[in-house]
């Protein structure tokens, strides 16, 4: 074990994989030489060659339609994009196709590739360096869509990722590269050292894909959450002083239903917290989900704290992010309705 | 040579990965860049078919010599007086950039990035075009407003989200806005207004008007799509457009060998769209002036559209989260061999008989001054604000201008939001 934060992790995972693997390679603009502007590449290029970690032109279209390609050859390209803000001139190919492959040839192609990309605000990043447009992707039949809240998740579920043979989106939450903030943004973030999920086996090991985790039990409320909301759930409801049971989904798409099922049966109430936009997002298919399958147990209606439908300010920052209080008050809400 | 292992009479492929002539630790090495002498480019009729120019997309306009006399065919023969101003412009981009770059180190802003060693490019094009032309910029044409006289505090402003910024502090520091200096909306997302620069100057066609527009790209960008519809559709409707690649070699930590630029020049993307490209030292005031003038000329006259390669070096670091030493020579940036624009175009005036190191000086301390007081008076309004919840801005206006008007659910999420800030301040 060694303690890694997020970005060790993630290049950990990479480089483990990497060994194995002769097929894994990774692209994406600034990662080879530099290693990433978060350095999640860091040092791949020098141990496995320019051939398989390399630059690539400004052209997220590009970037992920050589990766199909690739992929249709039979590597497991990781390509990144450097800010999941700037994906979208990649959407066509992954829409149309990299969604699409497997089911429009019957399973004659197949498509084994990952998107990593940082996603997420609180780092004042303005509207183009804080988008998470997770809803976006899970919405479209064929893409798997996986986001970690720790580091030994991270390593685990991008190993897991890579393996799979589909295509996965895999969101890094940036806020918490480097220590779980926990949306209290007026104290100091403790670092990942601290924490016992900073724990990284060196070598090989998986999480599954779409087994969400319940990372703290309770009885009188589920708090669903992924990526740094898990972080802000767990703060606020021990600011709080709240049993709540708290979920982080690992996996939004295919989303874990067993999990969720379970503990809203238990504690008959529930919220989900995302940092995206509201409305289509996330918090909407689950609290649909939840009201199908749970609703002779419920006690309160499904709520959601959220992002507002606007695009993400720069200034507004904090009065933007879905911090303890927007998170408080849905909790209170749901537990006194 | 290896063979391919499963089909052994083979020769095996190799993926071919470009690589940059100097890393850290080496000495910067720029001996393959060819630099053609000062007026020795020929300088065709602005009715000139593209087919009849191609050559200008291989070499390098260039009007400045190294003994800072104007010479050749390209130049534009300035008044003194529009020489010192742009050379005072150019300066003024200089002295504004470190100080708001110092701004950022000091905590009152998240962000900033510098043009140094690129000021002639937006600079002496400011002066070249109309003032109601319309410019689509990328975030390192801050020159542009200072050549149109934007105030410096208003600039600031932006840069510190304050309660004087009009953009409402929702940008990215740099990423301006101002429709009536003629500079439209930067955007994060790159090489998207190339091809909005090009729907602008279509429109002005469409409405008979005589405005011009002119777009803006990094080298690194043009290898987003968006490059190719901006060049496509510009060509086929002839757009009043210029389009302009600022090729400063470096993209982040990517050289410009990784958007192409090993394979042929920039400026020869032209060719194979049928439309005029032209190659120019970026370094070299009077040539982008004459060059953005001659294709102003053409597009003003319903000749179409240009593509011009603005040759220069990025100086500093792509901007406050960049570290260059970390993939390029540290000194890189001083031994570029066209110089500094500034340099440049200051000896071309003291060889004139027009300036002198005294009054350099002294315009360098008025600048300085100017500067310092503008920061003073945009300081007033506030700077950002990032681990408190007392914001500049009134918390309201986040939900304004989503739409025109204000729906249901947004003025139910205000509401929320202020209650919740209320709820804080307890
Ligand atoms: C669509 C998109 N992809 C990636 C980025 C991240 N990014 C910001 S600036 C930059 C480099 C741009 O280089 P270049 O076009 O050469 O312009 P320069 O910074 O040199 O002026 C990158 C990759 C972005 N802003 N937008
Ligand atoms: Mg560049």
């Amino acid at each position: 074990m060694t303690v890694m934060n997020m970005i060790q992790a993630i290049n950990s995972a990479q480089n483990v994989m990497m060994e194995r693997d002769g097929n894994v390679v990774a692209l994406g603009e600034d990662v080879g030489y530099f290693g990433g502007v978060f350095r999640a590449t860091e040092g791949l290029q020098r141990k496995y060659g320019k051939s398989r970690v390399f630059d690539t032109p400004i052209s997220e279209n590009g970037i992920v339609a050589t990766a199909i390609g690739m992929a249709a050859y039979g590597l497991r390209p990781v390509a990144e994009i450097q800010f999941a803000d700037y994906i979208y001139p990649g959407f066509d190919q992954l829409v149309s196709e990299a969604a699409r492959m497997r089911y429009r040839t019957a399973g004659e192609w197949f498509l084994p590739l990952t998107i990593r990309s940082p996603y997420g605000g609180g780092i004042f990043g303005g509207q183009t360096h804080s988008q998470s447009p997770e809803a976006l992707f899970a919405h479209v039949a064929g893409l798997k869509t996986v986001i970690p809240s720790n580091p030994y998740d991270a390593k685990g579920l991008l190993i897991a990722a890579i393996e799979d043979n589909d295509p996965v989106l895999f969101f890094e939450p940036k806020r918490i590269y480097n220590g779980p903030f926990d949306g209290f943004f007026d104290r100091p973030v403790t670092p990942w050292a601290k924490h016992p999920k900073a724990e990284v086996p060196e070598g090989h090991y998986t999480v599954p894909l779409g087994k969400a985790a319940v990372v703290r039990e309770g009885e009188q409320i589920t708090v669903i959450a992924y990526g740094t909301m898990v972080h802000v759930a767990l703060a606020t409801i021990e600011a709080q002083g709240i049993d709540a049971e708290v979920i982080d989904l690992r996996t939004i798409l295919p989303v874990d239903i067993d999990t969720i099922e379970a503990s809203v049966k238990k504690t008959g109430r529930c919220v989900v917290v995302h940092e995206a936009t509201r409305t289509g997002g996330l918090g909407a298919e689950l609290s649909a989900l939840i009201q199908e399958r749970c609703f002779y147990h419920l006690e309160a209606p499904v709520g959601r704290a959220t992002g507002f439908d606007t695009p993400y300010p720069h200034s507004l920052e904090w009065a933007y992010f879905p911090g303890p209080i927007r998170l408080g008050t849905a909790i209170k809400k749901a537990l006194e309705d | 040579m290896t063979i391919d292992p499963e089909r052994r009479n083979r020769p095996a492929l190799e993926l071919y990965v470009p690589e940059p002539h100097a890393r850290p630790g080496d000495e910067p090495d720029f001996s393959h860049i060819i630099i053609p002498a000062a007026g020795s480019v020929p300088r065709p009729d602005i009715a000139a078919q593209p087919g009849e120019m191609k050559d200008l997309a291989y070499t390098l306009v260039r009007v400045l010599d190294e003994g800072g006399q104007a010479v050749g065919p390209w130049d534009p023969r300035l008044h003194p007086d529009t020489l010192r101003r742009m050379l005072r412009d150019m300066m003024l981009v200089r002295v504004y950039d470190d100080r708001m770059y110092r701004a950022q180190r000091q905590g009152k802003t998240s962000f900033y990035m510098k043009s140094t060693g690129e000021e002639a490019i937006a600079v002496a094009a400011g002066h070249a075009l109309e003032r109601e032309d319309m410019t689509f910029p990328t975030y390192r044409q801050q020159g542009l407003l200072v050549a149109r006289g934007y105030p410096l505090a208003q600039m600031m402003c932006q840069v510190y989200s304050n309660r004087g910024d009009k953009l409402k502090g929702r940008q990215l520091p740099v990423m301006y806005s101002d429709k009536a200096h003629g500079f439209f909306s930067i955007s994060g997302n790159l090489a998207t207004q190339f091809p909005q620069a090009v729907g602008w100057a279509m429109a002005s066609a469409i409405k008979g008007d005589s405005r011009i527009a002119a777009a803006y790209i990094g080298d690194g960008s043009t290898a987003e799509g968006d490059f190719h519809a901006a060049v496509t559709f510009a060509g086929v409707y002839r757009a009043p457009v210029i389009l302009n690649i600022v090729n400063n070699q470096w993209a982040i930590s990517t050289f410009s060998g990784i958007a192409g630029g090993e394979l042929t020049t920039f400026a020869a993307r032209a060719i194979g769209y049928g439309i005029a490209g032209l190659r120019v030292d970026g370094n070299d005031a009077l040539a982008v002036y004459a060059a953005t003038r001659w294709a102003a000329d053409r597009a003003r006259s319903n000749l179409g559209p240009t593509l011009i390669e603005l040759f220069t070096y990025r100086v500093e670091g792509h901007s406050t989260s960049d570290d260059p030493s970390a993939y390029r020579p540290k000194s890189a940036g001083s031994n570029w061999p066209l110089g500094d624009p500034v340099a440049r175009l200051k000896q071309h005036l003291v060889v004139l008989g027009e300036w002198d190191d005294e009054r350099h000086q002294q315009l360098s301390d008025e600048l300085e001054a100017e500067v310092r007081a503008a920061q003073r008076e945009a300081e007033k309004l506030g700077t950002l604000v990032t681990s408190s919840i007392e914001f500049p801005q009134d918390v309201r206006t986040m939900f304004e201008d989503v739409f025109e008007e204000m729906p249901w659910h947004l003025r139910e999420q205000q509401t929320q939001m202020v209650d919740e800030l209320e709820a804080k301040r307890k």
